[in-house]
């Protein structure tokens, strides 16, 4: 089973991303469970939502407390909240941000063999060149199909078709896309 | 044709494939995605002879639907929480009129202190409605057995209750399988009513019924419960048949066989139950499991089969009854009786509180060692307690506890389980 646990603001889109992600699982014949956390639900408050892919009927209902991934949407929740919690060592983080690594001072978190797999992607800018708006979930979801290999972009796309008119589906499809090249790409020249 | 949806859309689809010719809901958290999916539905045009009807309250909810289901025609309904509470009233009128009335519950925890959050506080506080309740695993179940609630009620002409885990089910995604109108067409006969408000054969409902009836009509009402413990497993059987998929029946059992230790819970909190049975049996623990779906009627007779021949048995449940301890743990009793076997009561999951892997293992371990009180509060943070104890011992003047609980605790934004 591969968990994944999504940190962002209310109105991000958390849980409509933790939703795409579990079609795009399912669109490949896999079993996924997405849900948001039990928390309150505020513009501008930390939320969470989850996604669980397996190949096999999900049972267990429990939040994702040990995720094998982790996509922030909004890297001021760093100051807030112990968005590390439960991750293992070698756990993907996919972090919405301009800012490199040691900017953000999480040098300490991604050196070394035993540390987390930490990425930048700036899909916030993403979203505002491709959507028009500060939607940053489709990128992420590019990006996150890049970092991990767990789901193909071609899933993420038609997840995304899935979810909003054509319209506002292609733009998002623009966004996930570009997100999956740049994050391809950091892959290639990193040593993640 | 399977589908990854949320729960309250699987559980709209479902209900409008069982051809409602009345939906009158008030919204309220978590149910209010169910409803709105079957208003959309109706505005489309997509459920034909279907009257969406907008009232005022909960109340009037249900007594729209006393009305339509009286006038002769299949009536939905769904609510929440407070929801139920106000409209209790028409709750039992509704059963002791025998109106096959379906309604969803979005299990959620009552106030105060207010909570928007699952537990099963809403429905167990009207179980001896006279309606027959029925407790939902999965997202799939939940739609199934929304079919099979039209059936069991017009069947036996009595009110039937799915309820779901709020949140948990309610807003979680999932592949469910959604059958096709010709299936569900062939398990739901058109409805004929027992008893209509016909202007062309007048009769009247509602008598005023002295004591020289009132217990013959309860008796007659607790008669048909005892009838819908045999019809129940019949419809499960055909709809098994007819679907595919094994759905419903009065309860399941999971690796019961040689079990020393039983857990019984109602509800989504099953699977993470079977999933901690599986890891525990990996390491030669005798550990199995009940989830029982029809709470009302209760399945006596096969609670006592499932269970009679373990040597304890935990009762996992997400209600409490305060100053007594568990519910559903009285009807397993009950279901025991003359078998000296350990019983545990076990509160968790109260107002959302998550119930982890983790937790139940260290439960189901202390249950196997039989170092268990009678009651256990899972998870309960012990500190917390104290600390308001001895606040509340120091001064007269305390102020609400639930605010200075909350002060205690500080954020909990910051903390993810």
């Amino acid at each position: 089973m591969f968990q994944v646990r999504i940190h962002g603001r209310g109105g991000q889109g958390v849980v409509s991303g933790a939703e795409i992600l579990s079609v795009a699982a399912f669109l490949e014949g896999k079993h996924a469970q997405a849900f948001p956390s039990f928390g309150s639900e505020r513009t501008g408050a930390p939320v969470m939502a989850f996604c669980r892919i397996d190949d096999k009927e999900i049972r267990v209902r429990e939040p994702v407390l040990q995720p094998d991934a982790l996509i922030i949407q909004d890297s001021t929740l760093l100051q807030q909240v112990d968005l590390f919690e439960g991750l293992p060592v070698r756990g993907y983080v996919l972090l919405n941000s301009t800012h490199s690594i040691d900017e953000l001072g999480l040098g300490a978190f991604s050196r070394g063999p035993r540390k987390y797999r930490l990425h930048m992607l700036p899909a916030t800018e993403l979203a505002v060149k491709h959507v028009g708006r500060a939607v940053p979930n489709a990128a992420l979801l590019g990006g996150f199909a890049a970092i991990t290999g767990v789901i193909a972009l071609a899933s993420v796309v038609a997840a995304i078709r899935q979810k909003f008119p054509s319209k506002i589906a292609e733009k998002n499809v623009a966004a996930a896309t570009e997100a999956f090249e740049l994050a391809s790409k950091a892959l290639e020249t990193s040593d993640a | 044709m399977l589908k990854q949806t949320e729960g309250s859309h699987a559980v709209a689809e479902a209900v409008a494939l069982c051809r409602p010719q009345v939906i009158c809901a008030y919204p309220i958290t978590p149910q209010t995605h169910i409803v709105e999916g079957l208003g959309e539905m109706v505005k489309a045009g997509e459920l034909a002879d279907c009257e969406f009807i907008n009232v005022e309250s909960e109340f009037a909810a249900m007594s729209v639907a006393i009305g339509s289901s009286a006038a002769g025609v299949r009536t939905y309904t769904a609510t929440s929480s407070q929801g139920l509470l106000f409209m209790a009233e028409a709750v039992y009128n509704a059963a002791g009129l025998g109106l096959p009335i379906v309604m969803t519950i979005g299990n959620r925890a009552i106030g105060a202190p207010i909570n928007i959050w699952n537990d099963h506080s809403d429905s167990m506080s009207m179980r001896d409605a006279g309606w027959i309740q029925l407790f939902a695993e999965t997202n799939q179940e939940a739609l199934d057995l929304h079919i099979q609630a039209f059936r069991l009620a017009e069947e036996l002409s009595c009110p039937v209750m799915v309820c779901m885990d709020g949140f948990i089910l309610t807003h979680a995604y999932e592949r469910v399988d959604i059958p096709t109108q010709e299936q569900v067409d062939a398990f739901l006969p058109r409805y004929q009513p027992r008893q209509l408000l016909d202007p062309a054969d007048p009769v009247s409902f509602g008598a005023l019924v002295g004591p020289e009836a009132f217990t013959e009509v309860r008796y007659l009402q607790h008669h048909k419960q005892l009838r819908a413990i045999g019809l129940i497993p019949q419809l499960a059987a055909a709809f098994s048949k007819q679907f595919g998929r094994n759905s419903g029946g009065l309860l399941r059992t999971y690796r019961t066989e040689d079990a020393e230790t039983i857990v019984v819970a109602l509800g989504s909190v099953n699977g993470t139950v079977q999933d901690v049975v599986d890891e525990m049996r990996e390491r030669g623990v005798r550990i199995g499991s009940v989830s029982i779906c029809s709470f009302r009627p209760f399945p006596l007779a096969a609670l006592r089969a499932a269970l009679e021949h373990a040597k304890r048995v935990v009762v996992l449940e997400k209600c409490l009854a305060v100053g007594l301890g568990g519910i559903v743990s009285d009807g397993v009793r009950k279901s025991l009786s003359g078998i000296a076997l350990k019983g545990y009561t076990v509160i968790a999951g109260l107002g959302g509180r998550a119930i982890t892997r983790a937790s139940l293992t260290r439960l189901f371990e202390d249950a196997g060692r039989d170092e268990l009180e009678q009651v256990t509060f899972l998870d309960l943070n012990a500190d917390v307690v104290s600390f308001e104890l001895e606040r509340e011992s120091k001064t007269r003047r305390t102020g609400p506890t639930a605010e200075a609980i909350l002060r205690h605790i500080g954020t909990v934004a910051a903390s993810i389980g």
